[in-house]
Parts: structure tokens; C-alpha cells; sequence
């Protein structure tokens, strides 16, 4: 009678078990971390406090976050040049990226020829090559995005290649039948078909681009000649400015985890009406 | 009704893949204005092939294939066995697809796209994704992008297969209304027999190994055809010969494996 009368249905015990799992599940999948990351903090305090550590060898959580505070100016001067290499170089990636997997799929004589050669870019450590591309090029910023780019384009290169090749059989031949030119074929079906998977390696290469800029930093940096985060990290390492190598390091982790969060987002927002990816799963 | 003039005739038609499987051998047939055909058969018999040859899909290896009215482009629509949509576009943009690639703008294209919506009984769904859509009501899609540019012929590769009885049968009276307004030509590939007798005027029984064409039947009963028809002696009679002859067609598969 209960049920009747109340607009809330009345559960049955598995289905109240669920309901408060899934409440529960929501609520940790943000708290859960938190709550290590705060002890394993506090935990990094305890262990300086009780070994007396000194601060150059360890520094305490306080004194690193002091470091970012009063060395704001420097450290984010130079995280802003680290940014301009890191955001350029992916935005090169993307195009470089893309226009070569649009160039594979028009012709696979082409993908055949120049796709090891792609390969052979990716698995060549980027420390490796870095000296040859010390000699060739001159403009420092242009060095240090030919790394950011080298380290980048290949997620984007191989995954939108992927996509443009996995368009269903059907609708090629929908579109040959309906007299559809290459341009119109690439436009209105290979390119959104390979969205999905182009996102999906513009979130790695989001990552990897940062990770270019700061090694292509590291290595040039050894010349004195770059201003970016990584030479502070050299720098705070030759001086033994612990605090100031921490807060350094903070900072390029935090500013991957904002890169890989909003391209996170910019894939939500494209795939949600659409994409399995992006879907809630219902039940 | 099978009394118009020839549109489309198969001559000997053959077709061996690059594999060395011949799919289709020695087929004739011929395909009249405002005809209603149904291929029927097993699976392997190449009846699926013998669509994508007359969509120009696909070469015959030997044999020909002729059209006998002067044909454009927009001769022949296709509605594929799965509702084959665009998943990121508009169930409008779908159907405006076809007309869109031939350069038609989106403003032109509204009225002719509004008016087949509708008779597909999907208005007001024109902003919906095909993920929020129904197998059925993805299917009514597809069959208003085969139709969008008034092709001559309709050309349908088991499109109902997928779908439950309730939302076929439904599908089949629409179908049957649809063509009987707009007198096109249908070629519809399908297994079942059912289904091929309720729809066509004429019935193509295939068999497989080599696909060939083995028997054609004629179903003579008037249209309109509704729900009433698939419940009368006369539908459970014709049923029964057309199993007939399929039983026969698997058979003589089967003899010439032997």
C-alpha cells in the first residue's frame, strides 16, 4: 500500500544496495585521493621532522610551498616559457599529425613509404637526437619545438590514421554510390569518424609535448642558454636549492595534469551526442 | 503490375571473386518498371552480389548487365542490411546526405527531406542522433536517405533482418505504401519467405554454389496489401508454394554438392 501512496518507490534491499554503492563509489572516486595525497604530505613532514633532515637534502611541504609562493615571478616566468614550447609544439603535432594521416589514407603507396619512417622518429630516443638538432638548427626556440614536435606527432599521426581507416564498409560505399569526390569523402566521413581516435592521441600527445619541452629544456639547458622551468630545475640542482627544485617539479607535474584534464574535457564535449566513449552507461 | 516496360535486364551475368569463389553463374533476369522483386534464397546463394552488381558496386565477371532507359546518377538508392547512419549527424543531415553530395544546400534540400520525414513517420525526430533512435525507427532513416533522390530504382539488402516481427510487419505496410505513392522500382534481397511474399509481385528463388537464379514465381494477389492479406487462405497458399520451391532450390544445392 506504501508504494502506492508514495511518489519515491520503495526498493527492494539489492537494489537500495546498489543505489548506495553507486552514492558511495561517486563520492570516493574524488575523496579517496585526496585523503592519500594529504597523508602521504603529511607523512613526508613527519619523516623530515623526525630524521632532521636538512632542508637542501629534503626539504618539508611547508618550505616547498613557500619557495612557490615568494619565487612566484621566476618560477612562473619560466613556466610560461615551458607553456609557449609545450602549446606550440602540440599545436604543430595536430597539424603535422593530421595532415600526414590525411596524405596515408588518400593513398596506401604513400602510408606504405613514409609510415617507418614515422616510426623510426618515435622510437629513436629524443636525448638522442637532441646534439644533431643542436648543430643543425641555430634559433633556440625553434630547437626546442622541433623536440616538443618530435615527441608529439606520432600519437596523433598513428591514431588518426587508425580512425580514418576504420570508417565502415557500408558507408564508403553509400557515398561511392551517391558519387561522392575524395574531398567529400574525407570531409563529411573520414575526418569525423577518426574524432574519436584523434582525441584520444591528442590526450596522450598533450602529455608527451610537455614531456618534449622539458627534456629538449633539459638538454639545451646544460648550455645555459634556455629560461625555461627545466633550466631552474638545473640551476636550483647546481645550488642545492632543494625547496626550489621541488616547487619547480610541482609545478610541471600540475601543469600536465591541467593539460590532460582539459583535453579531457575538449573529447567530453565533442563526443558526448554521439560516441560510445562519452555515454553513460545505463542499465 | 509485372507488365511495364524492361528497366534493368542481366544477360548471363557471372561473378567470381579474386579468391576463386564464383558467387553468381549464368544469371538472367529481368527487372520491370514498377516491379515489386524480391530475391529470395539461402545464405551463400549470391543474392546480396547480385545487388551490389546492379548498384554498379561491384564488376560482373562475365555476362551483362543493361540498362534499358536512359538512367542519370540518381538512378538507384540503396538501403543496406544495418542502418548504416552518419552516428554524428542529424537524423536530417542523414537523409540530406545523399542530395548534400550533390551539391544541394540545406535550405533546398528542407522541404523534399520534411516531406519524406514524415512519410516515414518520423517528423519532429529531425534533431535527433541515430543512438536515440530505435532499431526501427534508425531503419525508417535509412529507407528516407535510400528515397531522397527520387531514384528510379530502390535497391534493399535484407534491411528488416535485424528487427522483431511486431516492428517488421509494421515496416513491410509502410514499405508497400510508400512504393504503391511513389512508383518506384524495388529490388529486395531477403531470406524470408514471408516477407517476400507479402511485398513483391514477383519472387526470385536463388540457390547457392554456385548462386544462380532457380525459379521464379509470380504472386498475383492485388495490392494495396494490408495486415488483412497476411492472414488470408490466399497469403498461407502462396507461402507454401514459394517454400516449396526454396526447399526445392536448397535441395538441388545440395545435389550438386553431392
Amino acid at each position: 500500500m506504501t508504494a502506492v501512496e508514495n511518489p519515491v518507490v520503495a526498493l527492494d534491499p539489492e537494489e537500495a544496495r546498489r543505489l548506495r554503492n553507486a552514492r558511495l563509489e561517486r563520492i570516493g572516486r574524488w575523496l579517496l585521493p585526496l585523503i592519500i595525497m594529504a597523508l602521504a604530505i603529511f607523512l613526508w613532514d613527519r619523516i623530515c621532522v623526525w630524521n632532521g633532515i636538512p632542508q637542501y637534502i629534503l626539504p618539508r611541504p611547508g618550505v616547498v610551498l613557500k619557495t612557490l609562493v615568494n619565487d612566484a615571478g621566476l618560477l612562473f616566468g619560466s613556466l610560461l616559457v615551458t607553456l609557449k614550447i609545450t602549446f606550440l609544439g602540440l599545436a604543430l603535432a595536430v597539424i603535422g599529425g593530421v595532415g600526414l594521416a590525411v596524405l596515408f589514407t588518400q593513398s596506401k603507396w604513400v602510408e606504405m613509404s613514409f609510415f617507418p619512417f614515422a616510426v623510426v622518429l618515435q622510437v629513436t630516443p629524443i636525448v638522442a637526437i637532441f646534439p644533431l638538432i643542436n648543430i643543425y638548427v641555430d634559433n633556440q626556440t625553434a630547437k626546442l619545438l622541433l623536440c616538443a614536435w618530435i615527441v608529439a606527432f606520432f600519437p596523433i599521426l598513428s591514431n588518426t590514421t587508425l580512425g580514418l581507416n576504420s570508417v565502415d564498409r557500408n558507408l564508403l560505399d553509400l557515398f561511392r554510390l551517391n558519387g561522392a569526390t575524395r574531398w567529400q569523402e574525407l570531409w563529411h566521413l573520414r575526418l569525423p569518424a577518426a574524432m574519436p581516435y584523434f582525441l584520444g592521441g591528442l590526450k596522450i600527445a598533450g602529455g608527451l609535448s610537455l614531456i618534449g619541452a622539458v627534456v629538449a629544456e633539459f638538454v639545451a639547458g646544460a648550455s645555459g642558454q634556455s629560461s625555461g622551468l627545466a633550466s631552474r630545475i638545473i640551476e636550483a640542482g647546481y645550488r642545492l636549492n632543494a625547496p626550489r627544485l621541488f616547487a619547480a617539479l610541482i609545478l610541471i607535474s600540475l601543469t600536465g595534469i591541467v593539460i590532460f584534464l582539459v583535453l579531457s574535457l575538449v573529447s567530453h564535449l565533442a563526443l558526448r551526442r554521439w560516441h560510445e566513449s562519452a555515454l553513460k552507461q545505463e542499465r | 503490375m509485372s507488365d511495364g516496360a524492361p528497366l534493368l535486364v542481366m544477360n548471363n551475368v557471372g561473378k567470381t571473386f579474386s579468391n576463386g569463389v564464383t558467387a553468381l553463374d549464368g544469371v538472367n533476369l529481368t527487372i520491370r518498371e514498377g516491379d515489386f522483386v524480391s530475391l529470395l534464397g539461402p545464405s551463400g546463394c549470391g543474392k546480396s552480389t547480385a545487388l551490389r552488381l546492379i548498384a554498379g558496386l561491384s564488376m560482373p565477371t562475365t555476362g551483362r548487365l543493361e540498362w534499358r532507359k536512359a538512367v542519370g546518377d540518381d538512378c538507384v538508392g540503396f538501403v543496406f542490411q544495418e542502418p548504416t547512419l552518419l552516428p554524428w549527424a542529424s537524423v536530417f543531415d542523414n537523409v540530406w546526405l545523399p542530395l548534400r553530395l550533390r551539391g544541394v544546400s540545406r535550405k533546398e534540400a528542407a522541404p523534399v527531406v520534411g516531406e519524406l520525414l514524415e512519410r516515414v513517420h518520423l517528423s519532429g525526430f529531425e534533431n535527433a542522433v541515430p543512438r536515440e533512435l530505435s532499431g526501427g525507427m534508425k531503419m525508417r532513416v535509412s529507407i528516407a536517405r535510400g528515397l531522397v533522390t527520387k531514384p528510379r530504382v530502390l535497391l534493399m539488402d535484407e534491411p528488416f533482418a535485424a528487427l522483431d516481427e511486431i516492428t517488421r510487419f509494421k515496416l513491410n505496410n509502410d514499405l508497400l505504401e510508400l512504393w504503391q505513392d511513389e512508383r518506384f522500382t524495388v529490388v529486395f534481397v531477403t531470406h524470408s519467405v514471408f516477407e517476400s511474399v507479402f511485398l513483391s509481385n514477383r519472387i526470385v528463388v536463388m540457390a547457392a554454389r554456385p548462386g544462380r537464379v532457380h525459379d521464379e514465381i509470380a504472386i498475383d494477389a492485388a495490392y494495396p496489401r494490408d495486415d488483412s492479406f497476411r492472414t488470408s487462405p490466399d497469403y498461407a497458399a502462396l507461402c507454401r508454394q514459394a517454400s516449396d520451391v526454396l526447399v526445392e532450390a536448397i535441395n538441388s544445392t545440395r545435389g550438386a554438392a553431392a
